[in-house]
């Protein structure tokens, strides 16, 4: 038996190696966590150099109009025009598709890219052999509401596309290192795939006059992006510059004359029945805004703007084109 | 079967009712399915019916409007089974009950043994139920149904709706996005799944956000933590529908029968009461206080206790023993209650210019006739337009919806609040009547043809923040986004001098109230975060005779 005075000093020394333990482990945790203290900074941006095109062609035109068939029929036509559609998607690719789903509208009101159309690009794309073919888009209004009554939910999956919202986390902050437009939150899909084929519908807009294929580079932002307008040329050259698709394929099956982008009324919607499809997606813009608006690309900024970039030729006249009437064959 | 089981059967039904409400009130969204043919988002479920067959809601809507709406005729399935049986519904179906049943059945210090059988007899301040019952339906009387605020299947829609289940929804959210951020592939992969599972039932794809949220929440959180203190505090003290189907079971055949000879006064039948109605020998039962839990029969270890139709019953208090002074006092309050609320002006024609109500609401005096505050038209908005009122409404009106632009507008292809209001504080529209396709009917016909669309407001702007009216710099998203054809907003090419005097033409946008609809997309997607420059104030509303300001009637609709 120790004496008391002993078992007062082991417990004493035990008191002094906690309260020690304690100080030294507190001490280090809050020099350790100071040495941490930075100014909460945003995660760096990524940068990337991308472009989906295939080569140029001589023997083929580079800008295709087909008039007066069913939807379905225009995509198949136009691909074939074009060289088929194996030329543009290859065995093992991952292709983004990408129509515009931005409102909560039918496909008669013309505000969303044509499903039928939709469909059977998809199937082409599979039927060439992709080995996944992926739908999106960042709607305007309420996403789910806009893909399903749009009928593009419906039109993708029914033929095996993988149809990708755009929840938050799937953004990726992406330095586009345009112009007007900086670092922007991208969806991701969209930087991953092999492929990428921008499905555009034909519709009316006030400020840039007409909403086509390279302002439907809109759709792949998260973020305030409501502030593009206020320098809409450049923000539209900037994001055609980055995204720079395999294909351009605007839809003017039903086209939206006035009242754009929403439009809501059958009498805004004319019956046009068309498909124009390019490799250039500026010529291909320019054409639809003559062809049904009779605008003049020389008129339309964000045209010249890209065709100084080097993204294509806004005077169509000088592509080679084709046009292809499924009435006269 | 042997009655000592019942219970057993009642745990079942309560589980069973519990998973329905839980599973109907996740059906209150809108999940992408809808029917493109009929050309208008539907709901597959009926979602409202554990509302809609609520005696309380109805009985409410039917002592303020006079007539019962669509379907709360549903609620005579609970209330004359009651007649005969009780309060069956709190003990085996009612989710607020459960929910208590739940939370009371966990034992602290002052709850177990002897204390908790003391907790568990019958107290005076039950009673306090049935002046609050008196008190919400003479306000219905008088035109209010503050009744909602307190009844507990509106009580629970509200919390778990607005509330609790949008914060279900951040936590998990987190944690998915969590996963996602580690950028391994199966961690990715997982997250994706489990959005998948989830989006089809509990999650939204969207996080819903909601003024008053944590209000309500804290409101539920701290009713159900009263039931750890005592059994049941909800549906003993407070809950004024079991304080009405307490008082309409007064000549139910099925009563309790108490056989004190076999009973050796252990007084085990006390330990689970859920009622707090005396199954003990030597006092009374009190039949209104009674769920029918059973709890009691099968405790009992000598068979002392049965249920049974038109028994011999010894000593039964078949009637809620009420002060007269209290009575008095409550009914005094029911009739004073209506009239002070409304000496304020809310109703007068001082109106918060915020206060936009939604698409197919009527006017204020008849929306108030009726609404519960249940918030399933909050929860059911796709856009989280509608959030619960502050005092915008007035303190009479609170909790109930309002149209918040900022987080959401409305959109006009979309009719499913008025689909899931049980009361008709939202009248039920179509899509064609708020388009102005059709006129509105009167509930026995869909409308003729050639109506005007349904105004829930007017848009304005602030000039000094928009960006072509006073920065100038191009913009226009509000014309991009207006979804009426032709477009309320309209534009001006004007030329305006920029900062360095130089001459720049730019449009700026001016909205045409005759043609607006005040959907509020246009305040919605205005590039000006903060303050937008375009804004939604409720004049001009459909629903109102007087908060107008325009003469002349819209045009009609072109199809």
């Amino acid at each position: 038996m120790p004496t008391d005075a002993a078992a007062d000093r082991r417990e004493f020394l035990l008191q002094v190696l906690r309260l020690g333990g304690l100080s030294a482990g507190t001490l280090g945790v809050g020099a350790w966590l100071g040495s941490r203290s930075r100014r909460p900074e945003d995660t760096g941006a990524i940068t990337l150099e991308r472009s989906s095109g295939v080569a140029p062609d001589l023997s083929l035109p580079e800008l295709v109009v087909i008039q007066n068939g069913e939807p379905a029929q225009l995509a198949r036509a136009a691909f074939d025009a074009l060289g088929g559609v194996r030329r543009f998607v290859g065995r093992g690719d991952v292709v983004m598709v990408k129509p515009n789903v931005g409102w909560d509208r039918t496909a008669e009101q013309a505000a969303n890219t044509n499903p039928q159309l939709l469909g059977e690009v998809i199937r082409l794309c599979r039927d060439a052999g992709a080995k996944k073919v992926v739908v999106s888009d960042v709607s305007c209004n309420e996403t789910v509401t806009c893909f399903e009554r749009s009928g593009i939910a419906e039109a993708a999956r029914s033929q095996g596309a993988e149809v990708i919202l755009p929840e938050a986390r799937r953004f990726k902050e992406v330095d586009l290192r345009g112009d007007a437009l900086g670092v922007w939150p991208v969806l991701e899909p969209f930087l991953e795939a092999d492929k990428v084929i921008n499905l555009p519908i034909a519709k009316h807009h006030s400020l840039t006059g007409v909403t086509l294929g390279m302002k439907n580079w809109y759709g792949i932002l998260g973020g305030q992006r409501s502030r593009l307008h206020q320098r809409i040329n450049e923000s539209l050259a900037d994001l055609a510059a980055f995204m720079q698709p395999t294909l351009t394929v605007v839809d003017a099956f039903r086209v939206l004359m006035r009242n754009g982008p929403t439009g809501g009324s059958l009498a805004d919607v004319e019956e046009r029945r068309t498909v124009v499809a390019s490799t250039d997606p500026v010529a291909v813009d320019a054409y639809v805004a003559k062809a049904f608006w009779d605008l003049d690309f020389r008129r339309l900024g964000f045209l010249r703007l890209a065709e100084e970039r080097g993204l294509g030729k806004m005077n169509f006249e000088e592509v080679r084109s084709r046009i292809v009437d499924l009435a006269a064959s | 079967m042997k009655q000592t089981t019942v219970r057993e059967l009642r745990f079942v039904s309560q589980v069973v009712f519990f998973g329905l409400f839980l599973f109907l009130l996740f059906k209150t969204a809108f999940r992408g399915s809808f029917q493109l043919a009929a050309g208008e988002v539907r709901l597959p479920y009926p979602v409202g019916v554990f509302l809609e067959a609520d005696p309380l809601v109805a009985l409410a809507n039917a002592l303020s409007t006079r007539a019962l709406y669509r379907n709360l005729v549903w609620s005579l399935a609970i209330l004359v089974p009651t007649f005969f049986l009780g309060r069956f519904f709190c003990g085996w179906i009612c989710p607020m009950g459960s929910l208590s049943h739940f939370f009371g059945s966990f034992k602290s210090e002052k709850k177990r043994g002897a204390a908790l059988i003391a907790s568990n007899r019958y107290k005076r301040w039950q009673t306090s139920k049935y002046y609050i019952l008196v008190t919400v339906l003479v306000a219905a009387l008088f035109g209010s149904v503050v009744a909602g605020i307190l009844d507990p299947i509106s009580l629970m829609v509200r919390s778990l709706g607005v509330s609790l289940l949008p914060a279900v929804n951040y936590g998990v959210g987190a944690g998915l996005d969590a996963l996602y951020g580690t950028g391994a592939r199966p961690l990715r992969l997982l997250a994706d799944g489990v959005q998948v599972l989830l989006q089809g039932s509990l999650a939204s794809f969207k996080q819903p956000h909601f003024r008053q949220a944590f209000l309500l929440g804290a409101v539920f959180v701290l009713l159900m933590g009263l039931n750890l203190r005592v059994t049941r505090f909800w549906c003993r003290a407070l809950c004024p529908l079991g304080a009405l189907l307490g008082a309409l079971s007064r000549w139910a055949p099925l009563g309790m029968v108490k056989y004190p000879d076999k009973c050796d006064d252990c007084r085990r039948c006390l330990l689970h009461c859920q009622g707090g109605d005396d199954p003990i020998p030597g006092a009374p039962w009190r039949k209104a206080e009674c769920h029918l839990c059973f709890n009691c029969v099968g405790d009992c270890p000598t068979g002392g206790i049965a249920f049974s139709f038109f028994g011999e019953r010894s000593a039964v208090v078949d009637v809620p023993q009420l002060q007269r002074r209290k009575l008095v006092t409550s009914l005094a309050a029911g009739v004073g209650l209506v009239p002070l609320l409304r000496a304020t002006p809310a109703l007068a024609g001082e109106i918060d210019p915020r206060l936009v109500r939604p698409p197919g609401a009527l006017d204020e005096r008849h929306f108030l006739e009726r609404c519960i505050r249940c918030g399933a038209c909050m929860k059911v908005c796709p856009n989280n337009a509608l959030h619960p009122t502050l005092i915008e409404g007035g303190l009479e009106a609170l909790w109930t919806p309002v149209l918040v632009p900022r987080i959401g507008y409305c959109e006009p292809s979309c009719v499913l609040c008025s689909q899931v209001c049980p009361t008709g504080a939202i009248w039920e529209i179509s899509q064609a009547q708020k388009l102005g396709r059709l006129k509105p009917g009167n509930g026995k016909s869909a409308g003729e043809a050639g109506g005007d669309p349904i105004k829930i407001g007017t848009a304005f702007y602030d000039q000094g923040r928009c960006l072509p009216w006073s920065m100038a710099t191009e913009c226009i998203v509000c014309e991009e986004w207006c979804p009426t054809s032709p477009k309320a907003v309209y534009l001006q090419t004007v030329q305006v001098a920029d900062p360095k005097g130089e001459v720049k033409t730019v449009r700026q946008p001016r909205v045409d109230p005759r043609l607006c609809t005040g959907c509020g997309a246009c305040e919605f997607a205005c590039p000006v975060r903060d303050r937008p420059a375009v804004y939604v104030t409720s004049v001009g509303e459909t629903r109102s005779k007087t908060n107008q300001f325009i003469l002349q009637r819209p045009p009609r609709v072109r199809t």
